[in-house]
């Protein structure tokens, strides 16, 4: 390691970065890939049900399930359309 | 009872032939009756790492299309008594290889009395990964400091845990993680991930950490295991690997950077 090195050394530690990332990325793949198969057939339904209504688009709807011990909370977020004023973002469970 | 172990990654390019290679040789130096097999069909090249691809006859896909028998297309390595080697196809048929093949072949592999079989895994996650890590008790997954690889290990673990026999039989495919081409001087310069990184990230017990070493390619040039070349780092770590993988309690060797003097640490030259 050279002297230059040694005092820029704090500023670039990308390997830290590079951990972050990675945790990050490997739990949001961890989570998917443990969702049962019907789930995007799921998504996929509700969303005609809800394009009946409204106009939305497959981007904005987002089914997860999580499991918490002995229970699971299926959760649905669908983001409407900013052209309605009343409902910017439903949630429910 | 024949174990088998998958080495396997997800990510191409990490070493999963080099380390098939050397944990095979490693196992018959140890006096263990070993049979290594290419499952890289369309691409084979653990017969060129091992120095026998002159001598290939028949390969896996002949063995299961019942063209040849096993112990016409197994080669038997010329430094290493108890080593055999399974060449791949070249075939370009992906789905030459179907599961009840590969379970003839290895059933009739363990009735032959092998202790060890390693099956060298191609990259990906499609058809020849998933027989090649499909029959598995054990796996190793080799992975380098980076973080495509390590994305993809934790794939590859997934898919273990989820997709395998044992998986599907209730039980679990015992994991190793091998981390290969470290470099604990560009880990101590924040540079790298660091082994407790990538251990935490990917939740597996360590195998062996393969220091980043020049003998790796000298060894496929000459097509001679790195395993061989025991005055070599890499050599010598995957030797220490192969000892955990028998269950010897051996400590880990090269995770720190080499000394350097006073002198060589203020000039040092630029690559």
């Amino acid at each position: 390691m050279s002297l230059f090195d040694y005092f820029s050394r704090k500023k670039n530690n990308t390997a830290s970065i590079a951990k972050e990332r990675l945790q990050v990325i490997v739990a949001h793949e961890r989570r998917q890939n443990k969702q049962p198969d019907y789930l995007a057939a799921l998504q996929k339904d509700i969303m005609e049900v809800i394009k009946k209504y409204v106009d939305i688009d497959i981007d904005n709807i987002e089914v997860q399930l999580d499991n918490h011990g002995n229970f699971s909370v299926l959760e649905l977020n669908v983001t409407l359309p900013d052209k309605l004023p009343a409902a910017k973002a439903g949630n429910s469970r | 009872m024949a174990k088998i172990i998958v080495v396997t990654s997800g990510k191409g390019g990490v070493g999963k032939t080099t380390t098939s290679s050397a944990i095979s040789t490693g196992l018959a130096l140890r006096g263990h009756k070993t049979a290594v097999i290419d499952f890289d069909i369309g691409l084979r090249n653990l017969d060129l790492i091992m120095n026998c691809e002159r001598r290939v006859v028949y390969d896996f896909v002949n063995v299961i299309n019942g063209d040849a028998t096993l112990k016409q297309a197994l080669i038997k390595d010329k430094r290493c008594e108890n080593l055999f080697i399974l060449p791949a196809s070249q075939t370009r048929d992906k789905d030459a290889l179907t599961k009840e093949g590969v379970e003839k072949v290895l059933n009739e592999l363990k009735e032959m009395d092998f202790e060890y079989i390693i099956c060298d895994s191609p990259a990906g996650i499609e058809h020849g990964a998933f027989m090649a890590l499909y029959f598995a008790d054990e796996a190793v997954v080799v992975a380098n400091p980076e973080v495509s690889s390590v994305r993809d290990s934790d794939r590859i673990l997934g898919i273990l845990q989820s997709k395998s026999r044992k998986a599907e039989q209730g039980e679990n495919v015992v994991e190793h993680l091998l981390i290969t081409r470290y470099d604990p001087a560009r880990v101590a310069r924040g540079e790298m991930l660091g082994v407790a990184d990538v251990e935490e990230i990917l939740a597996t017990k360590l195998l062996g950490v393969i220091p980043e070493c020049q003998s790796v390619l000298k060894a496929s040039n000459q097509g001679v295991p790195v395993i061989h070349d025991n005055e070599s780092k890499a050599g010598k770590a995957y030797a220490d690997a192969v000892a955990r993988l028998t269950g010897e309690q051996v400590e880990h060797r090269f995770l720190t950077p080499e000394h350097k003097s006073l002198f060589q640490r203020l000039f040092r030259r630029s690559a």
